[in-house]
């Protein structure tokens, strides 16, 4: 199986300017364990040192927000798409 | 009772009407709430009013004493709403408004009298809510209500709109809005929560994190304090973004039942939409959303007149939320 992981603006320098990657990952918590396998640097802007998702990073499997899924426990299926985005102001009109 | 006093006794108590014309499902049922009725145009009247009363029984504010000066970042809406109830009042506003706001918003905030002070368009409100805070502490005699953090935002929805839901739509199952501040869905969230306790409360939101630049990295980032301090994250039951596309097909779509609203409430309608389509045939729901304001604003964006994909592109460029 494969999904796809979008990465945001924010953290493309780090990860040598990677926009979009495939994952087998089965879990939120797979997805984010193989970017930061891959790219340690990144580890402290996702994830707090109890595993939890950073305060600030909001996961979304096909644009639903996965902190109402499960968090890190959230499963990921054949063809999803995973967005990361930063936690910004909102419209706030 | 159709004679008033005052304008401000126009806001709140507006409309509910049943749009399950557009539900996907029959068994489900959806009402649009239309704040867009508010006398300066948005749901946003309801929290200007409650912060400035707020503010002047707390004595920050004193009605008639001339030279006083508040500030606040807004996209639009809040600004207008802010501009009415300080025009009304006599205090001078400032609104701090991301340069790429909808022309239609910017002429609305000068037609009530406020000063505009711009922020970078590509910063979106985390850019205006930073230059805001920074304005503010240089400027200690200025009052800074702060939206994003005021209390009396969440209490307007608590203590109006949330009842006068319940009251209109007893049977109310799901309540789908807007996430900006997150004070509609702190406040109604939370009424509607002691008051009906198996209410879903789904918040819809834009990708403004895909839009937003200036962040070095994700410690930049921004949850409005009102979201925190109203425990937001236990209050919801789910977040949903919606694109910019599926927001103006669904502003187009809600023509078909007669209303002409903004491009945010097309937005909230389309996550109705994904809402309804979780409920299981055999059982009956109830959606209420929040049609936050009427389509005027928008004219000049296209939205129902021009090439979808034309317009979409100029949505990304716009804050239309």
């Amino acid at each position: 199986m494969s999904a796809v992981i979008r990465i945001p603006t924010v953290l493309r320098q780090a990860m040598g300017g990677l926009a979009v990657l495939d994952t087998d990952a089965t879990t939120i918590g797979g997805v984010l364990k193989q970017i930061t396998d891959a790219y340690p640097v990144v580890k402290p802007q996702l994830l707090n040192e109890d595993g939890t998702l950073h305060r600030f990073l909001n996961v979304y499997i096909n644009d639903d927000d996965v902190r109402y899924l499960g968090g890190v426990d959230a499963p990921v299926a054949d063809g999803d798409e995973v967005t990361l985005l930063p936690a910004v102001a909102g419209g706030a009109q | 009772m159709a004679r008033f006093e005052s304008v401000l006794q126009l806001i709140g108590n507006t409309p509910v009407i049943d749009i399950s014309a557009l539900s996907p499902k029959p068994n489900v049922k959806i009402l649009a709430k239309l704040e867009g009725r508010n006398p300066a145009g948005s749901v946003k009247d309801r929290i200007a009013y409650s912060l400035i009363e707020a503010a002047e029984r707390d004595g920050i504010l004193i009605p008639g004493k001339p030279g006083q000066i508040l500030i606040e970042p807004s996209s639009g809406n809040t600004g207008i709403a802010l501009a009415m109830v300080c025009r009304l009042r006599g205090y001078h506003l400032k609104v701090v408004l991301p340069s790429n706001v909808s022309p239609e918003r910017r002429q609305l905030l000068l037609a009530w009298g406020a000063e505009i002070i711009d922020s970078p368009g590509s910063e979106g409100s985390n850019g205006a809510v930073r230059l805001a805070q920074k304005l503010s502490a240089e400027n200690s005699d200025w009052v800074f209500l702060y939206q994003y953090a005021n209390p009396a935002n969440p209490m307007a929805h608590y203590t109006t709109t949330g009842p006068e839901i319940l009251r209109d739509v007893p049977e109310i199952t799901h309540f789908v809005a807007g996430l900006g501040t997150s004070g509609t869905l702190m406040g109604v969230g939370k009424f509607l929560k002691e008051q009906k306790p198996g209410t879903q409360i789904w918040a819809i939101e834009p990708p403004s994190g895909e839009m937003v630049d200036g962040l070095r990295n994700l410690d930049d980032g921004y949850i409005p304090p009102i979201f925190i301090d109203a425990g937001g994250e236990a209050l919801l039951d789910r977040k949903v973004i919606v694109r910019p596309k599926e927001s103006i097909e669904w502003t187009r779509r809600m023509t078909e039942v007669g209303l002409f609203v903004g491009i945010s409430s097309g937005a909230i309608m389309s996550g109705a939409v994904k809402c309804a389509n979780t409920i299981p045939d055999d059982q009956e729901a109830t959606i209420v959303t929040i049609a936050c304001d009427d389509g005027w604003k928008y004219l000049s964006t296209g939205a129902w007149s021009d090439d979808i994909d034309e317009v979409v592109e100029r949505a990304k460029k716009i804050i239309y939320f």
